[in-house]
């Protein structure tokens, strides 16, 4: 609808153009210091960044070209591996639940409920906090020996163990964990809002043909949600990848190194261990995961946006 | 109301010692807690009283770690802090990247040759110029133990670690955790290096120093990583990502008999009120009493714009050096003057052990740079080290003879 | 006008069976008890922060405290170290006001004015531009610290707050410009075009026509940017000098000492009070919020 319009209103400039040229000047004015500094700051730096990959820059940035050994060096880096698996579970775990959780949370809530907005206010809470500060509270609560596995024993069930933050085979699982707990409820807003925008005629459509709630949900809401998981989704990679906060308060990488996101890895190398090159290299890997996943997506989304 | 007093007296200084020139002096590190804050204000009013400006740029977290973020990114820009908190072999990486200046005039008029170890200075210096000035010595190879729990556990301070691991067996048997430890690289690494310099210093040196490949793949080297297991054992089940100075306070607390730390950890037990010799003890880490493991903390001067703010940094580099403060900031922070010579009275039997120690072993060729505390090397290597000795304590699968091939290919990478 | 309201009026005609009930009851019991999962770690920190440090060392993470003592909320907000001075985190609050709302301000209008010209104004390549702004928002701003600041030093800002308010502008912009984007697509464009045809500027189209319907797009850009903004550390760190230190350094610095005692009742009344601003505007303006995305923010 709105995409027609627009493109309508495109062939109207070009036709202006002729006469106006001056005004038709004024949108790619306004636009001109974003696209500066974004073409600088954004991929001017990812450009260079490239270019660091492919020196041995250690403690500041030289110019001495050593080709691809970097990236041979990272990925014969066992840290590096572990990082990456990570990621991916991480990731796919953290966006699946989020989704899960926020579709489920807002359709609860969507039921008049009593007192919504203190509810609501309580699940959206903790996207307001950072890490640094709610990052030694997970740790506490986490922890076996001072958490929920002791408070649990303390309260009688005496063979409760969780000490999955101590465990480096599931200590991944304890970072997916804060991390759905800081960002389900802001996905649950989106949902909520999703929900109240659903066109009502095509409720009682449904109802009318005798559907059930459920039905009603998975086969017409639901489906016509699908801008909002697409906003989701962008706006949970984009957490997900930059999870570095989450790691450096809950884990700072341990048990050994069993936790460590790439964003992590890349901050140690660059910064603290004087690998500008090694870490520029995991940099431009991390990127180019991010893109190879997230461009099909993009792209297929913002074109069948132009068809309807 | 202390500190009230103070800033009048020092309010009243300034006024009196306005002299020809007050400059500023921009100083970036991580000395952030309470004792810590005490002991460089004690700097700030030496400063003040000389007519110069302080300009405090604290950056905690992580060993420094965000600090060294924060120092790259300011240099990088063009602005560095007039002085930072760096160490070791770090002061030469800068040093060669032309940032840091020259302190020579400074040190031959406080004689900085005479009244510093040979040891300390040379980490002081970048191709034979004084660049940093040091504030402290920290000793790396220290045990703590509560000879409460010892008694109880009819348990004897270990000696070497083959003893320690029997000891150990007591003291868990009695229902004690025997060592206290956080699961943090750079304790894992101190723990690491503290067995590591039972084989000697000067196996020690060729692996953390020199490198040699023929070292780190040594059977020593095997056997240090299979000790390192078994030590293991006798951590308790919530050690992963503990602070140290948790883990120091089960030993005051009594749950736990060790730690092996170093003599920053003094400072826990002082702040408890327990007492030294009495309440706790400290001894080198098992087997290696002969030998000092050091840490230097020393503050490094980067080139700055105008004659008053470098005037005020020469100012602050000697100041740093003289005997009031290299006095009260290792007393409030459990290590040992980098001065030689000062009066002892005022410190503690454990600090008096470790200055016994320090001069010693520099005598004998024992004084050796900690590897976990960026002494030894640069910090790739040290990286490097840390992801293998951590990966190995904390994972069950991997034998010695694997982490030491690790250890040796992680090296080689790195250098 | 919503689903909820429609199914939920169909269903209150009819008498509610008891199958319905037990639904309706498991339904709450549900939503309490993650409401309860989710308050969790706040009521730690907030129980810790009333607790001495004896009662934190004996007693478990929920338990009351004796009694009701602030004195670790005092001491962190006027008495607590954060480097040589130990005047509490009260004092970077300044700082981190004078970062944010110029930074969130500007971000916003920026972001309202380039949503703008991606759905009505759009000239050849600026649907690619928009692509490249989103993909953007993915780069990890570690990588960025070097040549930002190495940016920063060229351009004379290095270590202020003007330099921290250009950097929090630059990686804040994608964001609300997709926000301010994907409202404006709603909007009919036979509005503009009359306006068009009626001889209105780009301005005047704006000013007249589109700002006074963009209230609910502006309240959730700005929570989203006052929340990112306020709660970062990174930028903060780098970027700031010793006198424009935000909030969250002070923080970190608190939490984060190394030596002596830790005093866990502080650093959790010091981590709450430095994330009062960014629960009030959740608190207050969440509502709008939801609103706001209700009205668009969350098509396209």
């Amino acid at each position: 609808m709105t995409i027609k319009a627009s493109s309508l209103e495109s062939k109207a400039t070009s036709a202006q153009a002729k006469s106006f040229s001056l005004a038709d000047l004024i949108p790619k004015l306004v636009m001109a210091p974003t696209i500066v500094v974004t073409l600088i700051c954004m991929y001017g730096y990812m450009i260079w960044t490239a270019v660091l990959s492919m020196t041995n820059s250690r403690m500041l940035p030289s110019y001495d070209f050593v080709g691809l050994s970097q990236y041979e060096r990272l990925f014969n880096n066992d840290r590096w591996i572990v990082a990456l698996t990570n990621l991916g579970i991480f990731g796919g775990l953290f966006i699946f639940i989020c989704l899960f959780l926020g579709v489920m949370l807002a359709i609860f809530l969507d039921q008049k409920i009593r007192n919504e907005g203190a509810i609501r206010t309580i699940y959206l809470y903790p996207m307001a906090i950072s890490f640094i500060v709610t990052g030694t509270a997970w740790k506490w609560l986490l922890n076996p020996t001072n958490g929920l596995e002791k408070m649990m024993v303390d309260w009688g069930f005496e063979s409760f163990t969780f000490d999955w933050l101590v465990n480096p085979d599931k200590v991944v699982y304890c970072l997916v964990i804060a991390a759905v707990w800081q960002a389900s409820g802001f996905v649950m807003a989106l949902f909520l809002a999703g929900l109240r925008g659903v066109d009502g005629d095509l409720i009682k459509a449904a109802n009318l043909d005798g559907a059930n709630i459920f039905t009603t949900y998975r086969r017409i809401i639901l489906p016509s949600l699908k801008p909002v998981f697409f906003s989701a989704v962008v706006i949970l990679s984009h957490i997900a990848i930059k999870s570095f906060d989450l790691v450096a308060a809950l884990t700072n990488g341990g048990p050994g190194y069993s936790s460590d996101l790439p964003a992590n890895f890349m901050y140690a190398h660059t910064f603290t261990r004087s690998q500008i090159g090694l870490g520029s290299a995991s940099a431009m890997v991390m990127l180019g995961c991010v893109l190879a996943i997230l461009i099909p997506y993009l792209y297929s989304e913002l074109r069948g946006e132009r068809h309807d | 109301m202390k500190k009230f007093a103070f800033a009048l007296t020092a309010a009243a200084l300034t006024v009196g010692a306005a002299n020809s020139y007050a400059g500023e002096v921009e100083v970036l590190h991580w000395w952030t807690s309470g004792g810590e804050a005490a002991s460089i204000n004690v700097l700030k009013g030496l400063m003040v009283e000389e007519g110069h400006t302080w300009k405090d740029f604290a950056v905690a977290g992580g060993a420094g770690e965000s600090a060294m973020t924060v120092l790259k990114s300011r240099a990088i820009s063009g602005n560095p802090p007039a002085s930072a908190q760096i160490k070791g072999p770090t002061i030469q990486e800068w040093g060669s990247l032309g940032f840091l200046t020259n302190l020579d005039a400074v040190a031959a008029q406080g004689e900085w040759d005479v009244v510093l170890p040979q040891v300390v200075s040379d980490v002081m210096k970048y191709e034979g110029h004084y660049v940093a000035a040091p504030v402290n010595v920290h000793r790396v190879n220290w045990m703590w133990a509560n000879p409460e729990v010892f008694r109880k556990s009819g348990a004897e301070l270990p000696t070497s670690w083959d003893q320690f691991l029997v000891e150990a067996e007591k003291i868990k048997a009695a229902g004690y955790t025997p060592l206290a430890h956080g699961g943090q690289a750079w304790q894992d690494a101190t723990l690491f290096e503290a067995i590591a310099l039972e084989k000697g210093v000067n196996f020690y040196n060729k692996a953390f120093i020199a490198h040699s490949d023929q070292t780190l793949r040594s059977q020593d080297m095997i056997d240090v990583f299979n000790t390192f297991k078994q030590v293991r054992k006798y951590v308790d089940v919530g050690f992963s990502g503990r602070d140290w100075n948790v883990a120091t306070s089960m030993v005051i607390n009594g749950e736990a008999a060790m730690q092996i730390m170093g003599d920053w950890a003094k400072g826990e037990f002082t702040a408890a009120n327990k007492k030294a010799g009495i309440d706790y003890v400290c001894l080198p880490a098992p087997g290696t009493s002969d030998s000092f493991t050091f840490n230097i903390d020393s503050l490094a001067m980067f080139k700055v714009e105008g004659k008053d703010n470098q005037a005020a940094q020469q100012d602050l580099a000697r100041l740093i050096l003289e005997p009031e403060f290299q006095e009260t900031f290792n007393l409030n922070k459990g290590s040992i003057p980098a001065r030689l010579n000062m009066p002892r009275e005022k410190f503690d039997t454990c600090a008096h052990a470790s200055m016994d120690s320090f001069l010693a072993s520099s005598t004998t060729g024992n004084l050796t740079p900690s590897m976990a505390h960026g002494m030894s090397t640069s910090s790739m290597v040290q990286g490097a080290i840390y992801d293998v000795v951590t990966n190995f304590f904390n994972d069950d699968s991997m034998t010695a003879e694997q982490a030491v091939d690790k250890l040796a290919r992680a090296v080689k990478a790195s250098l | 006008m919503t689903s909820a309201n429609t199914m939920n009026s169909n269903s209150s005609r009819r008498q509610k069976t008891p199958l319905e009930h037990i639904l309706r009851v498991a339904l709450y019991i549900c939503l309490l008890g993650m409401a309860a999962v989710y308050l969790m770690p706040f009521l730690v920190m907030f129980l810790t922060s009333l607790k001495d440090v004896e009662e934190i060392r004996s007693g478990t993470l929920l338990s009351l405290p004796g009694s009701l003592n602030f004195d670790a909320w005092v001491k962190a907000w006027g008495g607590a170290c954060t480097g040589s001075s130990c005047n509490g985190i009260a004092p970077f609050f300044i700082n981190s006001f004078q970062i944010v709302i110029p930074a969130v301000l500007i971000s916003t209008i920026i972001g309202a004015l380039n949503g703008y010209v991606i759905s009505m104004w759009k000239f050849k390549g600026s649907d690619i531009f928009f692509g490249a702004l989103l993909i953007g928002c993915f780069i990890p701003f570690q990588v960025i610290l070097l040549p930002m600041a190495r940016t920063l030093g060229w351009l004379g800002i290095a270590n202020t707050t003007t330099g921290l308010v250009f950097v929090h502008v630059v990686y804040g912009v994608a964001f609300t410009t997709l926000f301010f984007r994907n409202f404006y697509q709603g909007i009919p464009s036979d509005l503009i075009k009359a306006a068009r045809l009626d001889g209105a500027g780009f301005f005047t189209i704006f000013r007249r026509i589109i700002l006074p319907i963009s209230t609910p797009i502006i309240v959730v850009t700005i929570i989203w940017q006052f929340t990112q903004i306020w709660n970062d550390f990174l930028f903060g760190v780098a970027f700031s000098g010793f006198d424009t230190q935000p909030v969250t350094v002070a923080l970190n610095n608190l939490v984060n000492t190394s030596f002596g005692g830790k005093e866990y009742n502080v650093d959790m009344a010091a981590a709450i009070l430095a994330a009062l601003p960014t629960l009030l505007v959740y608190v207050l303006a969440g509502k709008y919020f939801v609103r706001g995305l209700t009205a668009g923010a969350v098509k396209g």
